[in-house]
């Protein structure tokens, strides 16, 4: 996709004005003819109503025989569009990426940004006749507390308390403040359940469709819930989805039209979907983004010098290229994408330069340092040959790289935050505060780089519980200028996710979160014929 | 006959139990386990410590081994680690697809496999017997995931014919199923052809040198009534061995079949268990795996026995 492409999605989006777009566009010198036209599309696709009825067929990877219903349990793309389809989150991450009221009808947060009141929407029913009331959130928050197996345990480590004031309000008390918590509450296990359900051989949920059939890792359906209190969404009778891990299975289908959308479409043959007539596809520009680790505090990775000439002796672009035919974006080693409003934009984009890799290999004193990288597919597909093309690049500018391949059994719990240099990723968080505090901030059990700035502590403390725009700004501004500086972590790419759809589709909209319409493509979608 | 029967049972049993260790020692060895490998990067060790202990993965894998032999010993092949349900139930529907594609596969291939060998032993070196060995071997020597994709592109997205997804549900009508299914059971056919064609074409052949067969040329019969009525009954007993060893490659050999094909199979199953360190679900299908093929091979040796009157009637 080009410049303007891009600029035209997110004018689409509503990221970017019309003004705004028109201005940029002139600026990369497209046509006025090609412009307009593509003004024209963008509100020919706002002014499109969505239809109701028929059946969506999605074909998905990312499901297995082990999956479950539980939402503390979702790890991958078939359970999260799922969950959202039978269950709600109480806050949504919207498009332009702002929380707006999901189940909670409004928050309000406390000075200091550590309490934090939400008031619970009425008139809303479970499947099974029963109300939604306070005592329900309080359980569903309390899932990821304590002794528990969710995946959401760790951000829900910020919560000290959660407390029913009355039927329709809850009180969510946090260790410390963070002015951010609304975006925690959009996390994709965060799902509302009825107080004291654990039968998860049932969806017992507030959603837009119910449970008709569950058969993990292969297939799920369910049909529209007629009551469903949203009134502008669930516009499909019914969803069918087909798990089809097998990436040119599931182009086939595609292909065929057995389905009408499929997701993680392979890079390499976006070209060719894009010659057919009936599909489209999706880009989605986002906050997932590889990593390559070192630990800051274990010779030789202790040596900034080392660390910076690491940084500028690794071709980006290259990756990008190599791994995802440029579907991506070049990571500026903070997590931070560019779809993220607290970007900072004024960093220098870090590049690949022999020269400067040379001088600060020489500037830090060491010679021939043992650099291993450890890596394996199991962080994610194309880790080994990410870590192989940065030994290339890096030998061009004088430095000897190994690249330990690691078997994927077993990659997360015996190599990821033990070995002293690994490769690994991050999905993204809705929030960039989250982000920076998961995967850098001090004492984090997932701060892989042992990252341990005591002015980086202080900004992410300082920023959590600003609630003045402007400074907030500031401070996050500030970290990522910290990490890309000083960091001992390197961040080679943002990945954008290829969702391929039927043009029959409606709906399905490239989101900044998880893929397939950050996992809300069930509800949101429709069919126009 | 009894005896030998009881016989082959009893070592089958033996070999069951030798593969339920193999598997279990297996699935040790492999790093990490399922808390690990459900949980990835968003685990906690709080959340891998609970989830340890719920499961009962924190007791040593000698007590865990004799726990599910005991249990498999009454017929209770216990509860999928990771969903809870009962093992029983979450294959029963995937083997009974596995069974159906290979009975549907094996419907095709069996008969026409032997019909062409026999062909091509009556036509022995003339064209048509070219033609059917090099047209197998071809089948057999390209991949079989690339046959199921030659199959698709032709017949499914360039000519629309039959759908690339085999993704049939239990209450698939059986119509539905059969189209469903067609693709890959034609894959599989294409597959195991050759071989059994092969055989029989040799062992016919074989059959064809002796000296009885020389007699009934004699007699004046005609060549396809001496292949068919004077060799054929003879060469059975090869035949059927290498019959039972491709039917059993039906069932256990498709993994890849089914990945391509999205077939809700036991394979399928068996992956994913692996890959997840679910040890119930992968005990549970690699005993499947096992029976199936000790099961067939013995059938293949009892019809052996049976074609031949020399060991039916034992002096």
């Amino acid at each position: 996709m080009t410049e303007l492409e891009y600029l035209k999605q997110q004018h689409q989006e509503g990221r970017l004005s019309r003004r705004a777009f028109l201005g940029r566009a002139a600026a990369l010198g497209a046509s006025a003819a090609l412009v307009s036209s593509m003004v024209a599309s963008v509100e020919a696709y706002a002014a499109e109503t969505p239809k109701k009825g028929g059946t969506l067929m999605l074909g998905l990877a990312g499901g297995s025989t082990t999956d479950s219903l539980d939402p503390g349990s979702y790890n991958d793309s078939v359970m999260i569009d799922t969950g959202h389809a039978f269950w709600n989150g109480l806050v949504e991450w919207a498009q332009d990426g702002k929380p707006v009221p999901e189940l909670a009808e409004s928050w309000e947060v406390k000075p200091g940004a550590a309490e934090w009141i939400f008031n619970i929407r009425k008139g809303v029913t479970f499947s099974n006749g029963k109300t939604l009331d306070a005592d329900d959130i309080v359980y569903s928050l309390n899932m990821h507390r304590g002794q528990t197996k969710s995946g959401a345990a760790g951000p829900f480590k910020a919560v000290s308390d959660v407390k029913k004031l009355s039927p329709n309000q809850v009180q969510v008390t946090l260790v410390s403040g963070d002015a951010d918590f609304a975006y925690v509450l959009t996390d994709y296990h965060v799902l509302v359940v009825p107080n004291g359900h654990t039968d998860w051989s049932k969806a017992i949920g507030t959603g837009g469709y119910t449970l008709e059939k569950y058969d993990p890792g292969v297939r799920i359906t369910g049909k529209r819930n007629p009551n469903y209190w949203k009134s502008d969404r669930a516009h499909v009778d019914s969803f069918d989805i087909t798990v089809i891990n097998d990436t040119s299975a599931r182009m086939n289908a595609l292909i065929t039209g057995q389905v009408d959308a499929i997701n993680r479409v392979d890079p390499k043959l976006v070209k060719l979907l894009e010659k057919n007539p009936k599909l489209e596809i999706i880009r989605a520009p986002g906050g997932w983004h590889t990593v390559i680790s070192m630990m800051q505090d274990r010779a030789p990775f202790d040596n900034k010098d080392l660390r910076l000439a690491l940084k500028y002796g690794i071709d980006r672009e290259q990756i990008i290229k190599a791994l995802f035919s440029g579907y991506g974006t070049v990571g500026n080693d903070h997590p931070i994408p560019r779809t993220d409003p607290y970007v900072n934009t004024a960093l220098p984009q870090i590049k690949y330069d022999a020269d400067k890799a040379k001088f600060y290999m020489k500037r830090s004193g060491l010679t021939d340092p043992p650099v291993t990288i450890q890596a394996s597919d199991a962080a994610f597909a194309g880790a080994v040959d990410m870590a192989t093309l940065f030994q290339s690049s890096a030998a061009k500018a004088g430095i000897k790289i190994g690249v330990k391949k690691e078997p994927a059994d077993g990659f997360w719990d015996n190599v990821w935050l033990k070995g002293p240099c690994v490769t690994s990723y991050w999905g993204g968080r809705a929030a960039a505060t989250q982000m920076l505090a998961v995967a850098y901030g001090p004492g984090a059990p997932w701060n892989e780089s042992h990252y341990a700035n005591p002015k980086f502590a202080e900004l992410l403390t300082a920023a959590r519980a600003e609630t003045d725009e402007a400074k907030r700004k500031q401070q996050i501004w500030e970290m990522q200028a910290l990490l890309h500086d000083d960091g001992a972590t390197i961040v080679p790419a943002f990945r954008d996710w290829l969702a391929g759809n039927n043009k029959k589709v409606g709906g399905h909209t490239p989101h900044g979160g998880f893929d397939m319409d950050n996992g809300y493509i069930v509800e949101k979608a429709w069919l126009k014929t | 006959m009894l005896r030998l029967i009881a016989q082959r049972l009893g070592l089958g049993l033996l070999t069951l139990w030798a593969a339920s260790v193999l598997i279990f020692v297996g699935t040790e060895i492999l790093p990490g386990d399922l808390a690990s490998a459900v949980l990835q990067n968003s685990a906690t060790p709080e959340s891998l410590a609970e989830m340890r202990k719920e499961l009962g993965l924190d007791r040593p894998a000698i007590v865990r081994y004799g726990e599910w032999l005991g249990n498999a010993a009454v017929g209770d092949l216990g509860h999928s680690l990771a969903s809870h349900r009962d093992v029983v139930e979450e294959i029963k529907p995937r083997l009974e697809n596995t069974i159906f594609l290979a009975i549907c596969s094996a419907i095709i291939a069996v008969p026409l496999a032997v019909t062409l060998g026999l062909m091509a032993a009556i036509w022995q070196g003339g064209i048509y017997d070219r033609l059917v060995n090099l047209v197998t071997l071809l089948s057999i020597s390209v991949p079989e995931y690339l046959v199921g994709y030659i199959l698709i592109k032709y017949l499914s997205v360039q000519l629309g014919w039959f759908p690339s997804l085999g993704n049939v549900t239990p209450d698939t009508p059986m119509g539905e199923r059969i189209y469903l299914i067609f693709l890959p059971a034609l894959t599989l056919v294409l597959v195991v052809v050759a071989h059994m064609m092969r055989m029989t074409r040799a062992s016919v052949l074989n059959i064809m040198a002796s000296p009885y067969i020389e007699m009934a040329f004699l007699k004046g019969l005609p060549k396809w009534r001496v292949v068919v009525r004077h060799a054929f009954p003879n060469a059975l007993a090869p035949v059927i061995n290498v019959i039972a060893l491709n039917l059993a490659y039906l069932i256990v050999g498709v993994v890849i079949v089914e990945a391509v094909f999205v077939y809700p199979g036991l394979g399928q199953l068996m992956v994913d268990a692996v890959s997840k360190h679910d040890v119930p679900v992968v005990q549970a299908c690699g005993l499947i795996f096992a029976a199936a093929f000790i099961l067939l091979n013995m059938l293949a040796d009892i019809l052996a026995i049976f074609s031949n009157p020399r060991l039916r009637h034992p002096r």
